[in-house]
């Protein structure tokens, strides 16, 4: 049997994928993207535990992350699109009207 | 009543809110396409006092229900009760707003109530799973009110900006879940409490409380997690940036308060240390140098919610009720001041820096008469609720120790002075510009006006009934009964 801790490390690797994706990349759908990177890899972590733990509740917190992924997608995708008619631009460094 | 059944009565107060939300967004059609919007946002209202009256129902059935899912106590009911209110006063605000904006009024009040829904959920759930689902309900909505003017590019790019950062947060928040939930081998938060109270702390428990802590500090924009706050505020309607500013903060606040307290998880303090004396710092610091007055508020709101985390550092009992009382003040204060800025900024809120609230003590008395109370409750001066609150945690700080975080707390709030008092000059000493305008108020404005300044009054005065209920409360929350749940093979 693999060992509890690479699939630990997996989900880790996979989580700063993520972390490093939305803070580098420009695009909003790839930033977008990269959140979802984060959501699974804690999913797998959710996953691993329960196996090793023999308790199924960490299954069921999957079912419940991917459920909500899908519904911040639809509001995320949504809003993506609100700002692309109103600026004409995908890239996040143009979305600039409001100083930081 | 056993536990381990479904009963509604534990969850009326959101069976409420929900059935008015759909409601409303069924009833938005049946409408002329012409037709005024504001049956539906008098609909939305009276959704808030049924649910305000099945909280009080509700509160005489206390404890467990859906299998250790939800827990009601006088704690649970406080927030309930903070949560529906701040939505009452929002819709009242935003009558004639939506009127103006040009918003799809169906969307917008089932958002507001749905959103509440979320936020009541999160203050009586006692487990992660549903903690996670109602923060999630909350936060969506908020996201769409946020960028509800979607013709408005500001408004779009702040929903943006709060939706990419706060699902970031989200997932941080749950890969914290995932390692206490790896370390305890639940997501209960009773049953935490007795994993943990038996033996030695695994590591993963303090990656996991850091982690949560991370999704939670984002969510209530405490520093460092606060960068969007300013952006998503300045951008965001009017209404809704009181709605937001206020109840899921609440909400936020109780989960902090349930998942740090009951479980008594270690290696949080110093987190909440360092976090309460940089959203203090950075908060007011960035207040100083705003002129637009949402923008100030924005940063405004970081400081305040520094002030609350200093709470925490107190004893478990009185940090519970100071953090009560704190919240309580800073809601009725802080939604009453955007309740004004929403009335006062006018179409595509034009009128939102500080030279148009030039000569508004002349212009417009009752709204500079109630802005004044709300901006002085913030600055914490004695008669209003912003200073019993300010003294009690500062106070409840102080035993516990903590002199370092009370003085970077007093002297902030020396600072806070200077930012929130020359708005107070700005109204009653300068000249009113020419064409200034006098638009008396509508009355359910003014209902929600003189509703939060009563209330910030009223609690800086004769505050002894709400702080015996939040020291109960506390004492409640604290004694919960630990109960173990078989979970399934």
């Amino acid at each position: 049997m693999v060992p509890i801790s690479y699939y630990l490390g997996l989900s880790a690797a996979l989580f700063i994928c993520g972390i490093a994706g939305f803070l580098l990349k420009r695009n909003i759908i790839t930033i977008f993207m990269s959140i979802e990177l984060m959501l699974n890899a804690v999913n797998l972590s959710f996953v691993a535990f329960a196996a090793q733990l023999h308790n199924l509740a960490g299954q069921v917190f999957v079912f419940f992350v991917m459920v909500v992924a899908a519904a911040e997608a639809a509001v995320g995708l949504a809003i993506i699109i609100a700002v692309y008619r109103t600026r004409n631009t995908l890239n996040v460094d143009q979305v600039d009207l409001l100083k930081l | 009543m056993t536990p381990n059944e479904i009963s509604y009565s534990h969850i009326l107060p959101e069976v409420v809110l929900s059935v008015f939300g759909m409601l409303i967004m069924l009833a938005e059609p049946m409408l002329g396409e012409r037709a005024s919007r504001k049956p539906l946002g008098y609909l939305a209202f009276f959704g808030t006092l049924a649910a305000g009256a099945a909280t009080l129902y509700q509160a005489q059935y206390p404890g467990f229900a859906f299998w250790h899912m939800v827990h009601v106590d006088a704690f649970s009911t406080f927030f309930h009760l903070l949560v529906i209110g701040v939505a009452a006063v929002v819709i009242l605000s935003s009558l004639d707003y939506v009127e103006e904006e040009t918003v799809h009024a169906g969307e917008y009040y089932g958002l507001v109530l749905l959103g509440a829904v979320g936020m009541c959920l999160m203050s009586s759930a006692v487990e992660l799973v549903l903690i996670f689902v109602a923060l999630e309900i909350s936060s969506i909505a908020t996201y769409v009110l946020t960028g509800i003017r979607r013709k408005n590019a500001a408004g779009a790019e702040s929903a943006l900006k709060y939706f990419l950062l706060g699902s970031f947060a989200t997932a941080f928040f749950l890969f914290g879940v995932a390692m206490m939930y790896g370390a305890t081998g639940s997501t209960d938060i009773p049953n935490i409490a007795l994993t943990l109270a038996k033996g030695s702390i695994p590591g993963l428990v303090y990656v996991g409380m850091a982690l949560m802590f991370v999704g939670l500090g984002f969510k209530i924009a405490s520093a460092p997690f606060h960068v969007w706050t300013p952006d998503v505020y300045e951008g965001a309607p009017a209404p809704i940036v009181g709605f937001m500013s206020t109840a899921p903060k609440a909400a936020v606040f109780a989960v902090m308060l349930r998942i740090i307290l009951q479980t008594g998880a270690p290696g949080w303090l110093y987190l909440i240390w360092g976090s309460a004396a940089l959203s203090m710092t950075l908060g007011n610091l960035g207040a100083l140098l705003q002129t637009n007055v949402k923008r100030m508020l924005a940063y405004s709101s970081i400081a305040q919610a520094g002030y609350i985390l200093v709470a925490f550092t107190a004893a478990p009992q009185e940090a519970t009720s100071a953090v009560m009382f704190y919240m309580l003040c800073y809601a009725a204060m802080n939604v009453g001041a955007f309740a004004v800025i929403t009335f006062y900024s006018g179409k595509d809120e034009r009128r939102v820096h500080l030279e148009d609230f030039a000569g508004l003590g002349a212009t417009n008395p009752l709204l500079a008469l109630t802005l004044t109370i709300f901006l002085l409750s913030l600055i914490g001066i004695p008669l209003t609720g912003g200073f019993l609150a300010k003294f009690y945690v500062f106070q409840v700080a102080l035993k516990a120790n903590m002199v370092w975080l009370t003085i970077i707390g007093v002297l902030n709030s020396a600072v806070a002075a200077y930012y929130y008092l020359r708005l107070v000059v700005a109204m009653y000493m300068k000249p009113a510009p020419e064409g200034a305008v006098r638009v008396a108020a509508p009355l359910p404005m003014k209902i929600a006006l003189l509703a939060a300044a009563a209330l910030t009054l009223y609690l800086g005065i004769v505050p002894t009934g709400v702080l015996s209920y939040t020291t109960e409360a506390a004492a409640q929350l604290l004694t919960a009964p630990a109960v173990k749940v078989v979970t399934g093979q």
